[in-house]
């Protein structure tokens, strides 16, 4: 059995008089959803890998209120953004790098008015720095010539602008990376945001994670790379749901690099 | 005659711009039912974003078949109009091309129009058979059926007819020019270049002078009558995007698409819930006698703000946002165009009753509902898709999100899964119902 992963809280920095240079907020489905457990414990080894000093806000992290907002209930979205800014200003966090692309939306684009200002990065921005400053090595691996495809998710592409970080990762993996007919502005959701997780389809045709996961399939991809617990949820379903689960992977990028590295 | 003549055409004049503008104050009139909204930051940025989405286009070639053809439509509706002040000239004082004395650079102009009128004769047709004949998806949606199918066609068979008249009139005066015929023909020669109408020359082929001048009186009279038709059959019709386009994008959101709004009086209400210092016995501030507490969020046209009422007048029911749409494209009834055809047609009935009784009287129906259903609401996954898509900056997520909040705050009524979704958030802090102790528990497993 591995050692246990050593996740430093922002009490335990608070505790010693220090502070990290990096908050890393997991957000609600890295912490409670079991697949996404996974992509949050990658994260955390790579953050180590690059001797990144980071911390995690454990069990004072609530929901950024990104469902809430989005299904309608601005209430309660501001109920959960006044607490966490409260929480987020008391440690003077300056910096925030997450793994869901909606709680970096709305950390980083819904928090500033309400009084929580922060730089924050989407963990693949995050990676692509760390490779940057040469604090992360990121080349060839286990995944070197495979096909992959990247989904793009909404909240880091087109709500963001952000298409090249993920990608930019992959390639240094010298895979095969092979683009959607759907892809970048034009990327279809994988049918999980603005509550849609959390509540059955409205009445359809077609379940919108089987439509993403046919237009994958399209290219024939060895794994779907992802950027998003929700999308990898989704994805991983639409797999399943076409019987391939044997021949097609779905990854998190954070996942891809670690596995590479045989963190 | 010919006084009378001129007197005709003050008259078509004066009408045609008139209703326009009675139209255009109406238009105005019925945006500002909406909230006022402050979009006047960032000039120099939103000049930019106008010039290169609206006047350039930049959005429309993302699909390159229709965007090619709306281009070459565009500039020759643009460039043709030039055309029309010398029309206008002509009519009003009784003179025959008044524009000539620029010489050649005025053959360059009428040769250009003309081959431009060609083109959009073309531009037309293809847009016709793609409308009709190939089975698009987007022009196949059930919002279309009925007038907004028709209204889509009548301008393309008005712009056909249009340029049809002109070419006939360059043809038939170019004939009139050539048989020497008084007030056509000038001594300097012939007036204007005619590369596409020389061609329809042959069908003029031995008609008598007074013939001819029949055929080019009709159609230039045809021609500028159907120009002010045209402008003011815009209000009428999804076309007022020729016109709107250009606000619409200037007013349109410059912030990451992501970012949704915080309403400020949800706002100040939990500012009051969290500060320390409130007093829980307050009594409520004084407020004006019959005040009423603002509503959250939308459920007609007034709860909505101007930029997006601009935004239903602008729709040209193009329907790119639906064919992006992802549940739309999984057959749910949700399409964000015809939300935005659903929120002009709620405020056009809004202002007819405005128009008829002086002032807005409750006529039983609102945009929710009425209009638009829960179903089509629940149905969008809030990915942009529609916003990005749109060639003219129009957000119909925005209204989405509005209604959404009308029927979460004010009627307690989100879906049920939702509503346990949003009840875990509240007791424990995540949209599963999971301790918030147990959120460091991934740390300690393997």
């Amino acid at each position: 059995m591995a050692e246990a992963l050593k996740v430093p809280t922002m009490a335990e920095y608070m505790a010693e008089g220090k502070k990290p240079e990096v908050l890393f907020w997991v957000g609600c489905a890295g912490s409670f959803d079991d697949r996404a457990k996974k992509i949050t414990k990658a994260f955390v080894k790579l953050l180590h890998e690059a001797g990144v000093d980071f911390a995690v806000l454990g069990t004072e992290e609530s929901c950024t209120g990104d469902p809430a907002k989005r299904s309608g209930n601005e209430f309660l979205f501001q109920m959960q953004a006044a607490t966490n800014i409260e929480v987020l200003n008391g440690y003077e966090i300056e910096k925030v790098v997450t793994a869901c692309p909606h709680c970096f939306n709305t950390i980083k684009n819904e928090y500033p008015a309400l009084g929580g200002n922060y730089e924050v990065m989407h963990h693949t921005q995050f990676l692509k720095s760390l490779l940057n400053e040469g604090k992360l090595k990121v080349e060839g691996g286990k995944f070197k010539g495979k096909r992959i495809t990247f989904h793009d998710p909404c909240y880091l592409g087109r709500a963001n602008g952000e298409y090249e970080a993920p990608r930019d990762l992959l390639r240094k993996l010298e895979v095969e990376l092979v683009e959607m007919r759907k892809c970048k502005s034009n990327g279809l959701c994988c049918g999980a945001g603005g509550g849609q997780m959390f509540k059955e389809p409205e009445p359809g045709n077609k379940d919108v994670n089987i439509e993403r996961t046919e237009q994958a399939m399209e290219v024939k991809p060895e794994v779907i790379a992802a950027g998003c617990p929700f999308c990898n949820t989704m994805m991983t379903d639409g797999v399943k749901g076409k019987n391939k689960e044997d021949s097609v992977e779905v990854m998190d990028v954070a996942e891809l690099i670690a596995n590479a590295h045989d963190l | 005659m010919q006084i009378i003549a001129q007197v005709l055409f003050l008259v078509a004049l004066v009408a045609g711009i008139g209703f326009f503008i009675r139209n255009i104050r109406r238009l105005v009139r019925n945006i500002k039912l909406g909230k006022e909204v402050d979009r006047t930051d960032n000039k120099g940025e939103r000049f930019a974003k106008m010039a290169r989405i609206a006047f350039g286009q930049s959005k429309m070639v993302k699909k390159p078949v229709s965007g090619f053809l709306h281009v070459i439509v565009y500039v020759g509706f643009v460039i043709i109009n030039i055309e029309v002040l010398e029309i206008i000239i002509d009519g009003l004082f009784g003179t025959h091309r008044i524009l000539s004395f620029m010489g050649g650079f005025y053959d360059v102009l009428i040769a250009s129009f003309e081959v431009l009128a060609l083109l959009v004769l073309i531009g037309v047709i293809v847009f016709w058979i793609r409308r009709n004949l190939l089975n698009i998806y987007r022009f196949l949606s059930r919002e279309l059926k009925g007038w907004p199918k028709n209204d889509a066609n009548y301008i393309l068979y008005f712009e056909m007819v249009l340029m049809v008249l002109f070419l006939v009139m360059n043809a038939t005066d170019y004939q009139l020019q050539l048989n020497g015929a008084p007030h056509y023909a000038s001594e300097a020669g012939i007036t204007g270049a005619f590369p596409i109408s020389q061609f329809l020359l042959p069908i003029f082929d031995g008609m008598s002078n007074a013939t001819l001048i029949i055929i080019e009186r009709a159609a230039w009279w045809l021609h500028i009558l159907g120009i002010l038709f045209f402008l003011n059959y815009l209000y009428y019709s999804k076309h007022l995007h020729i016109l709107l386009a250009f606000p619409n994008v200037y007013f349109s959101k410059l912030r990451p698409q992501g970012e949704m709004n915080n309403l400020q009086s949800v706002t100040d209400e939990v500012k009051l819930m969290m500060d320390p210092d409130a007093d829980p016995f307050a009594a409520p501030a004084e407020e004006e006698e019959g005040a009423e507490p603002e509503k959250f969020g939308a459920s007609d046209v007034f709860d909505l703000n101007q930029v997006q009422l601009l935004n239903s007048y602008t729709c040209t029911e193009c329907g790119r946002c639906t064919a992006e749409c992802p549940a739309n494209q999984t057959g749910k009834k949700l399409s964000p165009r015809k939300i935005m055809m659903d929120t002009r047609d709620r405020v056009e009935e809004v202002g007819e009753i405005i128009n008829t009784k002086g002032k807005y009287e409750d006529n039983g129906k609102q945009l929710l509902d009425d209009f638009i259903l829960r179903e089509e609401l629940w149905a969008c996954t809030t990915c942009n898709a529609c916003v990005e898509a749109c060639p003219v900056g129009i957000d119909p997520l925005s209204i989405i999100l509005d209604m959404r909040r009308y029927l979460v705050m004010e009627e307690s009524a989100a879906p049920n899964e939702l509503a346990i979704a949003m009840t875990n958030i509240e007791n424990n802090g995540a949209p599963w119902p999971y301790n918030q102790q147990d959120r460091l528990n991934w740390a300690k497993e393997n």
